[in-house]
């Protein structure tokens, strides 16, 4: 047995990914409609290019915005703007979206959109190649939603050796990066291939978590028969494994400075699902209009990796599923440990929706809270090594100076702390609380 | 199911929806099987080989004793509650570590009025004054010990041996623990009596094997640091073991040191207490090595044969200072 590589630290929820780990993904049928949101990633939202009553054809651009870190979003489906307006959207609150009303497209008009493209990638210029990225809308698609082609592009001061392809998936009950890795191994190879051609001369790593056999067997096969430099490496299964600083800790040994990040350590990190949507989007034309999403849970009868387009209603991957709802006690988008919960089931699929979880059992918050008896367990499971019962104190007592000394803009908020703490306290949630507090505070005295 | 108009099944939907109403809350959505309630009865579970070794060694008084102990420190807890108006917490495990812990280090001839005392001092001033679980700076029993320390000098050091020698011994009806003996009389005692507790002392601290099979367990279950024992422990064979080789003939040898008084059940029991020992690594070191010291000094040059409950009781009144001074390298921060 060869050893793995990892992080410090860290917590082994269960997995449950048994669920869906072995089912191919689905395409789901066309929806009637979809809610397109102008943002679903970090920084600018868009504005609208289209505008009530106009039709649209799956690959349009319908939404952009001019500044730097911003995607644009794109018709998933062809049919009629049957509204745009403000509607209720899976971060929470409601965002502006374009309703798109599914009519499929007369034989004789384009099917599909696709984007404008360098015929050859090899021989494009990096400049090229970034602009289809942005121009396909791809933000980083196991969650956080940056902008991909504003990653793609770091500063030349911050010289880039090395990328790492995050095939992690160490979310429970996800298992949507395990499927592409498995079924669209080729295409991934290539997207990372592209990734370094952009990045200039670098190194590919392939970081994967080891309750992935056949992903990693699979990469490996491929990796050395299509004759690429890349390295495949199986990564012990631990909580948060997939976050960015622990990731390039266990693929180099190398560690993110403290409020920096990957670039500072000359590492570019992209998820399975960015990559293979750079893939789509620099061979194929096509920006980002579908996703993989793992709809799962034991709320429903039958979980399954689908393939839906962006801005499809929860409701009806939750219905493909073969959901009972009147049981249902929570639906999350994304996995148990960082997801948000849901209210509203109405809300659409964004491109960072990596799983929709719907689940019967009681919630966490339904545990009876115990008073902190320092047993430590918090400490032994931060992968930032904070001390999250002392933060969650000073939050309480409202000493934010002692918060930020203790390092509470560290905390990537993966939960470890709270998953661990045997009295139930909501530990990261105190956490959240401390750093939005303690920056109103700099601010006011800056 | 009868079939409805459209209208009427829209009204209806509406007035239902609150039946299928999600339930919102901050991530992370899933949670470690272990409460805090577990891990204080597993404590307790970890406690009975010593328990079952007192009551072999010393029969009846043990059994009134723990009984008396244990009663006392729940009821004390329950009118505690009571007063202060709060949900009763006696069901969380705590309050009979307490009550156990603190009849573990009372002699068998200990009388039942000091007994309740220890246990009301104990639970009401070293846990409840404080704030109650979680807040306490002390370790419950030990304080109550320490009251009665100081409340009963002569009942607190006057012991009998156990019930397996009752028939051998000169003296059937008192006796000298070991390090009394060695401190006083310089007379060892032979390390397979004092490992399997055959020797006379407090009720629970005397057998190291039961100790052991209780202690390893809260190891690895994790219910307890193993860097405290392992720190405690290694502290006093180290500084222990330095005095012994400068004056073999002055001082005890390490081996000694560890299986006699009450170490093991201190190192393994006491200072483990999750609630009144360090949460950072260092600190952990720092007070299990600094527990040693005090011990060491206590046995050898104190008045007292027996050091590990102020050995204890100091470090714990140090350990939020070590917790404060200890914090811990920030991943990725750079040491400036």
């Amino acid at each position: 047995m060869v050893k793995t590589a990892t992080f410090s630290r860290g917590v082994h929820p269960h997995e449950y990914k048994e669920l869906t780990s072995h089912k191919p993904i689905e395409k789901l049928p066309a929806p009637e409609s979809v809610f397109i949101p102008l943002q679903q990633h970090i920084g600018k939202p868009c504005k609208p290019l289209v505008a009530k009553g106009d039709t649209v054809t799956i690959g349009q651009k319908i939404g952009d915005a001019e500044e730097l870190v911003t995607a644009p979003v794109h018709a998933s489906i062809s049919g009629a703007v049957k509204s745009i307006g403000h509607f209720p959207h899976p971060l929470g609150g409601r965002v502006e979206m374009i309703h798109i009303q599914n009519e499929p497209p007369e034989a004789s008009s384009e099917s599909e959109i696709l984007l404008d493209r360098p015929t050859d990638w090899e021989n494009a210029s990096p400049t090229d190649l970034i602009r289809v990225v942005r121009e396909a809308g791809i933000v980083g698609m196991g969650g956080a939603g940056f902008p991909a082609h504003v990653k793609l592009n770091p500063p030349p001061e911050k010289p880039i050796d090395t990328f790492i392809l995050n095939g992690c998936e160490c979310e429970p009950y996800l298992t949507a990066d395990h499927r592409m890795m498995v079924e669209n191994t080729d295409e991934i190879l290539v997207g990372m291939a592209i990734i370094c051609k952009i990045l200039g001369n670098c190194k590919g790593y392939i970081g994967i978590e080891k309750n992935k056999p056949d992903a990693i067997q699979r990469m490996q096969e491929r990796v050395s028969t299509l004759n690429y430099d890349f390295t495949v490496v199986p990564l012990d299964v631990k909580y948060p494994q997939g976050a960015e600083k622990m990731l390039i800790q266990s693929v180099l040994k190398r560690k993110v400075p403290a409020g920096g990040l990957p670039l500072d350590v000359g590492v570019v990190v992209h998820n399975v699902g960015t990559t293979l949507a750079i893939h789509a989007a620099v061979i194929n034309g096509k920006p980002v209009t579908q996703r993989v999403v793992t709809v799962t849970g034991d709320g429903l009868r039958d979980p399954k990796n689908i393939l839906a387009p962006i801005g499809t209603p929860f409701q009806d991957l939750l219905n493909y599923g073969g959901e009972s709802l009147s049981e249902t006690k929570q639906v999350f988008m994304g996995g148990p440990m960082m997801g948000l919960a849901q209210y509203d089931l109405s809300v659409p699929v964004v491109k960072t929706t990596s799983g929709i979880v719907s689940l019967h059992q009681e919630p966490v918050s339904a545990i009876r809270q115990m008073p902190c008896i320092q047993c430590g367990n918090c400490v032994s499971a931060c992968p930032m090594n904070l001390i999250p019962t002392r933060l969650a104190r000073y939050t309480q007592n409202q000493r934010y100076t002692e918060l930020i000394d203790w390092g509470v803009f560290n905390c990537i908020e993966c939960g470890s702390c709270a998953f661990v703490c045997p009295s139930a306290i909501p530990l990261v949630q105190w956490i959240r609380v401390g750093k939005n507090k303690a920056r109103q505070v700099q601010k006011s005295a800056s | 199911m009868s079939t409805q108009s459209p209208a009427s099944s829209k009204g209806k939907s509406k007035l239902q929806e609150p039946e299928n109403l999600l339930i919102l809350a901050s991530s992370p959505h899933l949670h470690t099987t272990t409460s805090t309630q577990s891990i204080m009865w597993q404590v307790v579970l970890a406690l009975l080989p010593a328990t079952a070794m007192a009551i072999y060694y010393f029969r009846w008084p043990a059994v009134v004793i723990i009984l008396t102990s244990v009663i006392t420190a729940v009821l004390t807890e329950a009118i505690i509650n009571r007063l202060k108006g709060e949900t009763p917490t006696i069901t969380d495990g705590s309050a009979v570590i307490t009550g156990l812990l603190l009849a573990l280090t009372l002699p068998p001839t200990f009388s039942i009025g000091g007994t309740i005392l220890g246990a009301v001092v104990a639970i009401g001033i070293g846990k409840q004054l404080f704030g109650g679980l979680g807040y306490n700076i002390f370790n419950p029993a030990l304080l109550g010990r320490a009251f009665l320390q100081a409340s009963f000098p002569i009942g607190m050091t006057t012991w009998s041996v156990p019930a397996t020698l009752a028939g051998s011994a000169v003296d059937g009806l008192s006796g000298a623990t070991p390090l009394g003996l060695y401190k006083f009389e310089h007379a060892l005692t032979g390390y397979a009596d004092l490992f399997v507790g055959n020797v006379g002392g407090s009720l629970g601290e005397t057998s190291a094997l039961a100790i052991l099979i209780g202690g390893i367990y809260l190891l690895i279950r994790r219910f307890a640091d193993w860097r405290i024992p392992v720190s405690y422990l290694g502290g006093v064979i180290v500084i222990g073991g330095i005095f012994w080789a400068f004056s073999p003939d002055q001082f005890p040898d390490p081996v000694f040191h560890l299986l006699s008084g009450g170490l093991m059940l201190g190192a393994f029991f006491m200072a483990t207490d999750m609630v009144t020992s360090p949460i950072t690594r260092l600190a952990t070191w720092i007070y299990g090595i600094g527990m040693a010291l005090i011990l060491v000094i206590i046995r050898l040059f104190g008045g007292l044969p027996e050091g590990v409950m102020y050995s204890i009781l100091l470090m714990n009144a140090v350990t939020p200072l070590l917790n404060r001074y200890t914090r811990p390298k920030i991943f990725g921060e750079v040491q400036s």
